[in-house]
């Protein structure tokens, strides 16, 4: 390139900016949603938060370190099984709610170093052998009652009205914390490192990109978000089978909500939790149809519009609302829409 | 001698295990791709038979001739509508739309045969009982043992073919180098279509042959789909007969945990197959800071 | 009639415009030296001769007919046969099983094992190891091998004596220069401008996507292609 031209780096754009004060200002709302709407909208917002969590938990893992698990359920299941534990032995129902969180990211670590050993399909499968070996081993635990499981009973002696609006603040206060350490972890040194991962490990590698440090990072916080989501569903429906917590169909959940949304982009895997509760709101009665739609749309999108939604219209309109990537402006041209140029993500 | 009979059933097991892997570890070796539907499609092939033994009444064994091709069918119309695009788009996408037919075969079997356990073994006679006593006291089952032959002839049948015939080599040339093997003339997409055929049909005769040995639900597929991981894993990705040596270990595996606590078939399956990836790490580690000799000789 | 003619050919690598406008045009029985630095775009060329590269714009005429949107499997079949860089063997195969392969998709004609063998004596040891385990000069055979089991009209030779022993290089120039006799059409990519002289009937050189330079070798000098090479003669090509 022989022609000077001169260039600024920017990380947030006008848009970018706004939508930051927007953002803002709907958590001020959220946080006083209680006192403003019926019981129904904050049962339904707490369970949206929950599915939040997946989706960008997931996110995190496949679109940015190039991990796809169908495991997640593992994590899932044993947060909200620690958190029983906890609890009958005498620990306070929220306190153990996040304790098991805890316990569950602390064994993830050293999971980690056999898990993230393997590649690709390998990585997959693996992690769910792992979700089924946690569940046959919790099965085994006398106070789970085997198959058929066990309620938080301690969770029964909270009034319904005041547990409901706990569980609210608590689910609230956890994405928030949780989806601002994603973003604050992707917009940082490692967010580079682990796109770098995702788009060419080996050389990523070779250029001194410390590879499994970052894929560790990643892998327990979406261990520990998955075990939050599990707590915090625990939580509101207070009983726990293993089938049901350490199923497939939260893997099924957080594909589709991430392939929906935009992989690898961070407002698309908000954009379809948000599409996900919807759509389980509208339809989530019709029961197995459902979950076949689910699986379709997972497939159609996945061939189709590998970018998802957002991902897609940030392609073609180069909006970036809550950026975790870089965009380069041209200082000496008109700064159109065209501008916003390209993440480093692809 | 309970032992002695737990054992040599662990082993027949196997075989069936390295039936249901055979076609896993075939599409990955050729594709590089795990079919994570590879479980449910076998269970696809189970219902089919199970329609057609059950509304006709014959045989299930007679069924096969028409699900075979009926299976095959189905893999090469999926490299052709869902693979070839998948791969197109990385490595990852793959897996993300084989999960997706995964959620959609099993939730579509439910809404049509509903939750019932079924199985086929009551529409083959007493060959789903009968056993051949090998000493006074240590019986087979005979249809274990026809599972263990027909998996031993299936994984030699097609390494033979891969080595000995012209389309056999086409498919490992296209498993090596696509690009190459297009320039030596092979059709490539032809070649994938096929060996999709050929992984489908494996899996569908695995699920048939689960049916007639066991009990089958329309959510049975992803257990199966571990199983034969595991064995796949255990025995070396990519090799048919650590396939069979990886199915044996963890069909053993399965019944002496089984022996222990009821739930042990599950967990010592699992356990095994987690303890020989960490055993494998640990070599590859040791080899790579120069082999045991020199990682010995720096101990102080 | 010519045997291949590329007409206004255009080739891409994402944004890199690898080969710009070529045509070419090559009788049956020629031997054509393409002679161009690394980057001129003649690696690219050859490939999307043999099919393994989409073009861009342009017609591919082979015997009369377009042939541009025929894959390479296809191609092949009609009688085009692409030697590639870094020879690209079947490396987990055997020499024999490398070359059977290619047989089975080829023309019928007069090469098989048997003749490949005595043209390329080195290889009748060597027929049952894996191609990976082979030297540079036995793999190279072994490639120009595989390409003749398919009883090819037109080979394309991409770099043939690329990173070989002199030794080697010299084996593999004895057989090519009988292949030649024999009356084969071939386009080959060589560095070196004497060998290429040597061998060739005619020149084409390239520069930047570009044929800059092309002629009979017997008309061309050393000098001429030097230029051409370098880009000295950049004003010329109007």
């Amino acid at each position: 390139m022989s022609t000077r031209r001169a260039f600024v780096v920017e990380r947030w754009t006008r848009l970018s900016a706004g939508s930051t004060i927007a953002v803002a200002v709907v958590l001020a709302i959220l946080a006083l949603a209680p006192l403003l709407f019926d019981a129904n909208v904050v049962d339904s917002l707490t369970t949206l938060f929950i599915y939040l969590i997946l989706s960008v938990m997931w996110n995190a893992l496949a679109g940015y370190a190039g991990l796809v698990s169908v495991g997640q359920q593992a994590f899932f299941g044993l947060g909200a099984y620690f958190a029983i534990q906890l609890s009958y032995y005498g620990v306070g129902v929220y306190p153990a709610l996040l304790l098991g969180a805890v316990i569950t990211a602390v064994l993830s670590l050293p999971l980690s170093l056999l898990m993230l050993r393997l590649r690709g399909g390998e990585f997959a499968i693996g992690m769910w052998v792992v979700a089924e070996l946690a569940r046959l081993i919790v099965v085994l635990d006398p106070v789970i009652n085997g198959e058929t499981g066990v309620s938080m009973i301690a969770l029964n002696a909270i009034n319904p009205e005041s547990r409901r609006d706990y569980n609210y603040w608590m689910a609230l206060v956890a994405m928030v914390v949780l989806l601002a350490a994603v973003f604050a972890l992707l917009r940082g040194r490692l967010g580079a490192s682990v796109q770098a991962i995702r788009d060419d490990e080996d050389a990523a590698e070779s250029v001194g990109v410390r590879v499994l440090a970052g894929k560790r990072t990643i892998f327990v916080l979406a261990a520990f978000g998955c075990a939050l989501a599990g707590s915090l569903w625990l939580a509101t429906s207070i009983s726990f089978q293993p089938r049901q917590y350490f199923g497939i169909q939260w893997t099924a959940y957080m594909i589709f909500m991430v392939l929906v949304g935009g992989l690898g982009t961070f407002e698309g895997a908000i954009l379809g939790g948000v599409i996900f509760f919807l759509i389980e709101y509208l339809f989530g009665q019709t029961g197995v149809w459902y979950l076949v739609g689910l699986g379709a749309a997972g497939i159609v999108f996945a061939l189709f519009l590998p970018r998802g939604i957002w991902g897609t219209i940030e392609d073609r309109f180069s909006i970036r609302l809550l950026p975790v990537g870089y965009s380069l402006r041209m200082l000496r041209s008109d700064p159109g829409p065209g501008s916003g140029a390209k993440t480093p993500q692809d | 001698m309970i032992w002695v009979t737990q054992i040599l059933n662990g082993v027949l097991l196997g075989g069936y295990y390295a039936l249901l892997a055979c076609g896993l570890s075939f599409m990955f070796g050729v594709m590089r791709i795990i079919n994570l539907a590879h479980g449910d499609l076998a269970i696809l092939s189970a219902c089919l038979v199970f329609l057609i033994a059950d509304t006709t009444g014959i045989s299930p064994f007679v069924a096969l001739i028409v699900a075979l091709p009926v299976m095959a069918a189905i893999g090469w119309a999926l490299q052709r509508w869902m693979l070839e695009r998948s791969l197109r788009s990385g490595v990852l996408v793959p897996l993300l739309t084989t999960f997706g037919l995964a959620i959609v075969i099993e939730n579509g079997l439910f809404e049509y045969f509903g939750a019932d356990t079924r199985s086929l073994a009551p529409y083959i006679g007493d060959f789903a009982y009968d056993s051949w006593a090998i000493t006074s006291n240590i019986y087979i089952g005979s249809l274990a043992a026809l599972i263990f032959a027909l998996a031993v002839v299936l994984l030699g049948g097609l390494k033979l073919f891969l080595s000995y015939t012209s389309l056999g080599r086409s498919i490992r040339a296209t498993a090596e180098d696509p690009d190459t093997a297009a320039l030596v003339g092979i059709n490539t997409r032809a070649i994938y279509g096929i060996a999709a055929a050929i992984a489908v049909a494996t899996a569908g005769l695995a699920g048939v042959f689960l049916a007639m040995r066991a009990v089958f639900t329309p959510y049975s597929g992803p257990e199966q789909l571990i199983f034969a991981f595991e064995a796949v894993v255990i025995g070396g990705i990519g090799s048919l007969s650590g396939t069979l040596i990886g199915g044996i270990v963890l069909g053993v595996a399965q019944t002496l945990g089984a022996q222990i606590n009821p739930q042990g078939f599950l967990i010592t399956g699992h356990v095994v197959f987690l303890a020989v990836l960490a055993g494998r790490l640990v070599i590859a580690g040791v080899r790579a800071r120069g082999g045991l000799g020199a990682l010995l000789a720096r101990r102080p | 009639m010519s045997l291949l003619e590329v007409e206004q050919l255009d080739a891409r690598h994402g944004l890199l415009h690898a080969v710009r406008s070529v045509t070419l045009k090559i009788a049956a029985g020629e031997t054509v030296a393409l002679i161009g630095a690394n980057g001129a775009g003649k690696t690219t060329l050859l490939r999307t001769i043999a099919g393994a590269h989409r073009p861009a714009a342009g017609r591919i005429v082979f015997e009369g007919d377009d042939v541009s949107a025929v894959p390479a499997y296809g191609r092949l079949r009609r009688g085009i046969a692409l030697v590639p860089e870094g020879r690209r063997l079947f490396a987990g195969m055997t020499v024999k099983e490398n070359l059977q392969v290619a047989g089975t998709y080829g023309r019928p004609g007069p090469w098989n094992i048997d003749s490949v063998i005595e043209a390329f004596p080195l290889l009748r040891e060597r027929l049952n190891r894996r191609a990976g385990n082979l030297s540079g000069g036995e793999q190279q055979a072994t490639a120009i091998g595989r390409a003749l089991m398919t009883n090819p009209k037109l080979l394309l030779l991409d770099e043939v004596s690329l990173g070989l022993a002199p030794i080697a290089v010299e084996a593999v120039y004895r057989s090519l220069e009988k292949l030649i006799a024999s009356g084969a059409t071939i386009v080959l990519v060589e560095q070196d401008i004497n060998r290429a002289l040597g061998v060739a009937s005619r020149i084409a050189c390239m520069l930047e996507g570009r044929i800059v330079l092309e002629g009979r070798a017997a008309d061309i000098s050393r000098e001429q292609v030097t230029q051409a090479y370098f880009g000295l003669q950049k004003a010329r090509q109007a």
